[in-house]
C-alpha cells in the first residue's frame, strides 16, 4: 500500500490531519536541496535527525509575530484595523493566527495574552470579560487544533490573567499551552500561588525562568511550542537534533568520543542547518513575500537556528558502560560530569560556528534541549533529563537540572507529577520553584496524577483523547498521536510522582 | 539503656530517615527528619520498625540477602548504597528494630540536609518520637534557626515540654498526637496513661506553642473516637489545627490488624468526626 493511500485510509485521522500528511509526503518527493553524503549516512545510523522537517523547508520552523505591532497597526493583507475593544481584540487574533505558518501548520505562539488583552479586558464588566475570554480559548482549542500552540503570561499580576487562568482551570483543554514569565521581583506570591494551583490540575502554565531568558533575549523573548525560548518578532528556522546515544555507539571511550565522534556529528548538523537557513532566507518565498515579513510583524535578523540535542543520558550510559540507568546519569557523580563536559564540548563547538543569517544573535545558532519525538522509545530521553523509571527524589533530580538548564537558551525544561495531597498545599510546590529557578533551573512543569490533561514530554494531550485514539476514533488534536507514542514507546506517563512518603504518623 | 548511654556519650543521635521535601508535615515544603525510638507502643503505628533500638545483637546480618549489614566490632554497621528496602532485617529482628539506622552528630546531620535549605520553610523532626532526643534538638533547631528556618516537632506527647523551656524557645511549634483520652483506652491501645500527653495538650496552648493536634480514627470504635474528639476540640477550638486522620492498615503489624480491623476508616465516618469537631469550635478541623 502506498503511504498516500494508507493516510486516506486511516479511520483515526481528521481531515485536516490527512491534508497535512499528505502535503508532507508530497514536500518528500523533491530533493532539490543536497545536504552531503556524511550527512545521509549519519542520519540513516540515527545519529541525527531532521524531525521530519521535509528536506525543503518553504517556512521556518517556528514564528512568533509581533502581536503588539498587529494591535498598533492593524495588518493590510488580512484587512484587519487595530481592536477598540475586547471583542474586536480577541477576532482579530483569532483571524491572524490562522494564518500564522510553522512546521505543524499552527500558530506555536499565540503572544503574550495578558499584556495584549489587559487594555480591553478592564474596560468591560470582569463577567463579560471572562464570557469573551472563554469564547476566545474555545476558538483556539478547537480551529488551532495542535498541543504546541501556545500562549505566555506574566511576570505581573493582571485581571487578564486571573481570567484566563480560571478559565483554564474550568475549561480543562489541553490547547493552548501556557507559560507564566516567572520573575520574583514582578511576580508576585499569590499570582504564583494561583498559577501552581492551576497548574495542578490542568498541567499549565509552566513556569519560564524569565530573568535567565531576560539575559539572553532581551525582554521581547517568547515561549513558544513546546518551552521553546525564541525572540518575538522573530522565531526559530530548523531545528534538528543529535541523538546522542546513537552518535556515541562508535566510541571507544569517553575521551574517542569527545575528541572524535562529536565534533564530528555537531559538524554535520552545523553543515545542515547552514544549508537550510540559507535556502529559507534565500529562495523560499518566505522572507520575500509573506505578510508577515511585508508588514514587519517578523524580521529576518531575529531568527536563530536551534541546535537541538536529545538522549545525553543513554550516551554517558554507554560511554561508561552503565547497564542500569538507576546507577546512571543524575544518580551518578561520573555520568553527570560526563555530561557536563559533554554539553560544555557542544556550547564551546556551536558558538565557535559563524551562523549565516543570525544577525541579532552575533551570527550564532542557540542549543536546544529536544524532547524527544514518539518514535526515540527508551533510546534517547528528552534532552538531559533523567530517564523515566530512573528518576531519583525531587531534591536530586531538580540539583541536575540546575546543572544542565543553562546550557539552553532556546528551550529545556523538566516536568514533575505530584500526588493527590498537594492541590491542597499549593504553597509546598511554590518555594521549590522559586528556590530552583534562583538556582538555575530555566523551565518547571508538574501535573497532578490523576489529571486528564497531562504533560507528556512538552505539549499536552488528554488522557480520553489518546484512549479514543486506541479505539479508532479520531482526535480533533493532532498531537494525541504522538502523545499515545510515547506513552507506549517512552512510558512518558509513568514518570516518577513526588508524594508525601507515609510518615510516623497513625 | 544502651541506647541512651551511646546518644549521651557520643551526642548523637539515631536517624532513620530524611525526606528533603515534604508538604504532609506542618506548613509550606519541609524537610522530615525521622528519629529511631518510641516511648510509646502504639498498635496501630505503620511503622512499627521505628519504636525500638537495634541492640546490636547481629541476628539480622547473616540474613541480609543484600549484603548490606556487617558487624563491625559490636556494633551492626548498614550500607545504605547496597540496602534493597526488603524489610528481611526487620522481620529476623526480636524487637522488630530496623538496623537501618544512621547515628549521626548534629553537624552531621546538618552536612545532609544543607542542601534542601534553599527550598524549605523549615524542618520537622519526627520519628519514632524525637523528643527522646531534646539535647539534640535544642542544637539542630538552633543552627536551623540561624540560618532562617522554622522547626517543628512531632510529638507522641510523652516528654514534658514543660520541664524545657530551653527547648520551647527554639521550637516553633509542636505537632501534638492525641491518640486518645479515655484512660483504659490509652492503656490499652499504647500501653500508658494519657495523662503526660493532656498535660502537654493544655500546657501547649497555653504557651501558643501548639501547630496542630491529631487523632487517629479507629473504625467502629464509637465511643472512644468521639470522647477524643470532643475532648480536643473543646480543648483547642480555633487555635490550631485538627487533623483527623483515618486508620488505614498498610504497615501495621499482622497481629493488630487483627484486633483493630483490616479496614480502613471510611471517609464518610472520619469526615462525622471532622463535622463534630468543628461543632464544637474546633474550626480548623480537616481529615486526611
Amino acid at each position: 500500500m502506498s503511504d498516500a493511500l494508507q493516510v486516506i485510509q486511516d479511520p483515526t485521522l481528521t481531515y485536516r490531519q490527512e491534508v497535512l500528511a499528505l502535503a508532507r509526503l508530497g514536500e518528500a518527493t523533491d530533493h532539490s536541496l543536497v545536504y552531503s553524503d556524511a550527512y545521509y549516512a549519519a542520519k540513516a545510523k540515527g545519529a541525527l535527525c531532521d524531525l521530519n522537517e521535509g528536506p525543503m523547508p518553504y517556512r521556518p520552523r517556528y514564528i512568533c509575530p509581533d502581536y503588539k505591532l498587529l494591535f498598533q497597526k492593524g495588518c493590510d493583507f488580512l484587512q484587519l484595523d487595530p481592536p477598540r475593544d475586547l471583542l474586536e481584540a480577541v477576532n482579530v487574533l483569532e483571524i491572524f493566527y490562522c494564518h500564522v505558518p510553522s512546521i505543524t501548520a499552527y500558530p506555536v505562539y499565540l503572544g503574550d495574552l495578558d499584556k495584549l488583552l489587559e487594555p480591553f479586558v478592564i474596560k468591560e464588566d470582569r463577567a463579560y470579560a471572562k464570557k469573551v475570554l472563554g469564547l476566545f480559548l474555545r476558538n483556539i482549542d478547537r480551529v488551532q487544533t495542535d498541543s504546541f500552540v501556545h500562549a505566555d503570561i506574566g511576570p505581573e499580576d493582571s485581571v487578564t490573567g486571573r481570567i484566563l487562568l480560571e478559565l483554564t482551570e474550568e475549561m480543562q483543554l489541553a490547547i493552548p499551552n501556557l507559560t507564566l514569565r516567572y520573575d520574583p521581583e514582578r511576580t508576585s506570591d499569590d499570582f504564583a500561588l494561583a498559577c501552581v494551583k492551576c497548574m495542578l490540575k490542568t498541567a499549565k502554565p509552566s513556569f519560564a525562568n524569565h530573568g535567565m531568558f531576560t539575559r539572553e533575549w532581551g525582554e521581547d523573548y517568547a515561549i513558544a511550542s513546546c518551552y521553546n525560548g525564541l525572540k518575538i518578532a522573530g522565531g526559530g528556522f530548523t531545528l534538528p537534533r543529535m541523538r546522542l546515544y546513537e552518535c556515541a555507539l562508535d566510541a571507544k571511550s569517553p575521551e574517542d568520543f569527545l575528541e572524535n565522534e562529536l565534533p564530528k556529528y555537531i559538524d554535520l548538523q552545523l553543515e545542515y542547518m547552514d544549508k537550510r537557513v540559507k535556502f529559507i532566507v534565500e529562495e523560499s518565498s518566505f522572507f520575500k513575500t509573506n505578510f508577515l515579513v511585508t508588514e514587519g510583524f517578523v524580521k529576518q535578523e531575529n531568527f536563530t537556528g536551534m541546535f537541538g540535542v536529545v538522549g545525553l543520558a543513554e550516551c554517558c550510559n554507554h560511554l561508561l558502560g552503565i547497564k542500569d540507568v538507576k546507577q546512571g546519569f543524575g544518580l551518578n557523580e561520573e555520568a553527570t560530569q560526563l555530561g557536563l563536559r559533554i554539553m560544555d564540548a557542544i556550547e564551546k563547538r556551536v558558538s565557535e560556528h559563524v551562523a549565516p543569517y543570525c544577525d541579532a544573535f552575533d551570527h550564532r545558532y542557540r542549543l536546544h534541549a529536544q524532547v524527544g519525538i514518539d518514535s526515540d522509545g527508551m533510546d534517547d530521553s528528552p534532552g538531559t533529563r533523567i530517564p523515566i523509571g530512573a528518576e531519583p527524589c525531587m531534591l536530586d533530580q531538580l540539583e541536575v537540572n540546575e546543572k544542565f538548564h543553562p546550557y539552553f537558551p532556546t528551550g529545556t525544561g523538566d516536568i514533575f507529577k505530584f500526588e493527590e495531597t498537594y492541590i491542597k498545599t499549593p504553597e509546598a510546590i511554590l518555594p521549590i520553584i522559586k528556590a530552583s529557578l534562583a538556582r538555575g533551573l530555566r523551565y518547571f512543569s508538574g501535573y497532578l496524577e490523576n489529571n486528564d490533561v497531562v504533560r507528556v514530554t512538552g505539549y499536552l494531550v488528554k488522557k480520553s483523547e489518546i484512549e479514543k485514539l486506541r479505539q479508532k476514533k479520531q482526535s480533533l488534536n493532532q498531537v494525541t498521536l504522538f502523545g499515545m507514542g510515547a506513552q507506549d514507546g517512552g512510558h512518558a506517563l509513568d514518570r516518577r510522582i513526588q508524594h508525601h512518603e507515609e510518615s510516623a504518623h497513625q | 539503656m544502651l541506647w541512651i548511654e551511646g546518644y549521651s556519650i557520643m551526642k548523637k543521635a539515631p536517624i532513620n530517615k530524611i525526606i528533603y521535601f515534604s508538604n504532609v508535615d506542618g506548613p509550606g515544603n519541609r524537610t522530615s527528619i525521622f528519629f529511631q525510638g518510641c516511648s510509646f507502643h502504639c498498635h496501630f503505628c505503620h511503622n512499627p520498625e521505628t519504636i525500638s533500638l537495634c541492640q546490636n545483637c547481629g541476628r539480622c546480618v547473616p540474613q541480609c540477602p543484600a549484603k548490606a549489614l556487617r558487624m563491625e566490632g559490636r556494633q551492626v554497621v548498614w550500607e545504605e548504597a547496597k540496602c534493597v528496602q526488603c524489610d528481611t532485617c526487620i522481620h529476623v529482628c526480636q524487637l522488630f528494630a530496623s538496623p537501618r539506622v544512621s547515628w549521626l552528630t548534629v553537624e552531621e546531620l546538618l552536612s545532609r540536609i544543607n542542601r534542601a535549605l534553599p527550598y524549605i520553610e523549615g524542618i520537622t523532626t519526627s520519628g519514632g518520637d524525637c523528643t527522646l532526643y531534646p539535647d539534640f534538638l535544642k542544637e539542630l533547631f538552633s543552627r536551623m534557626h540561624q540560618a532562617g528556618k522554622t522547626c517543628l516537632i512531632d510529638a507522641n506527647g510523652a516528654y514534658d515540654f514543660s520541664k524545657d523551656s530551653a527547648l520551647l524557645s527554639v521550637c516553633d511549634g509542636i505537632m501534638l498526637d492525641v491518640k486518645a483520652v479515655l484512660p483504659a483506652w490509652h492503656q490499652w491501645l499504647i500501653g500508658q496513661a494519657p495523662d503526660p500527653v493532656l498535660r502537654n495538650l493544655d500546657f501547649l496552648l497555653a504557651q501558643h506553642k501548639l501547630q496542630e493536634v491529631r487523632t487517629v480514627i479507629l473504625p467502629g470504635q464509637e465511643e472512644e473516637n468521639k470522647a477524643t474528639v470532643q475532648y480536643v476540640a473543646h480543648r483547642i477550638q480555633d487555635a490550631c489545627d485538627y487533623k483527623i486522620i483515618r486508620y488505614r492498615p498498610f504497615g501495621v503489624k499482622e497481629a493488630y490488624q487483627k484486633e483493630l480491623g483490616e479496614m480502613e476508616t471510611a471517609v464518610e465516618e472520619a469526615e462525622a468526626y471532622v463535622r463534630l469537631a468543628q461543632s464544637l469550635g474546633a474550626s480548623r478541623a480537616y481529615m486526611v
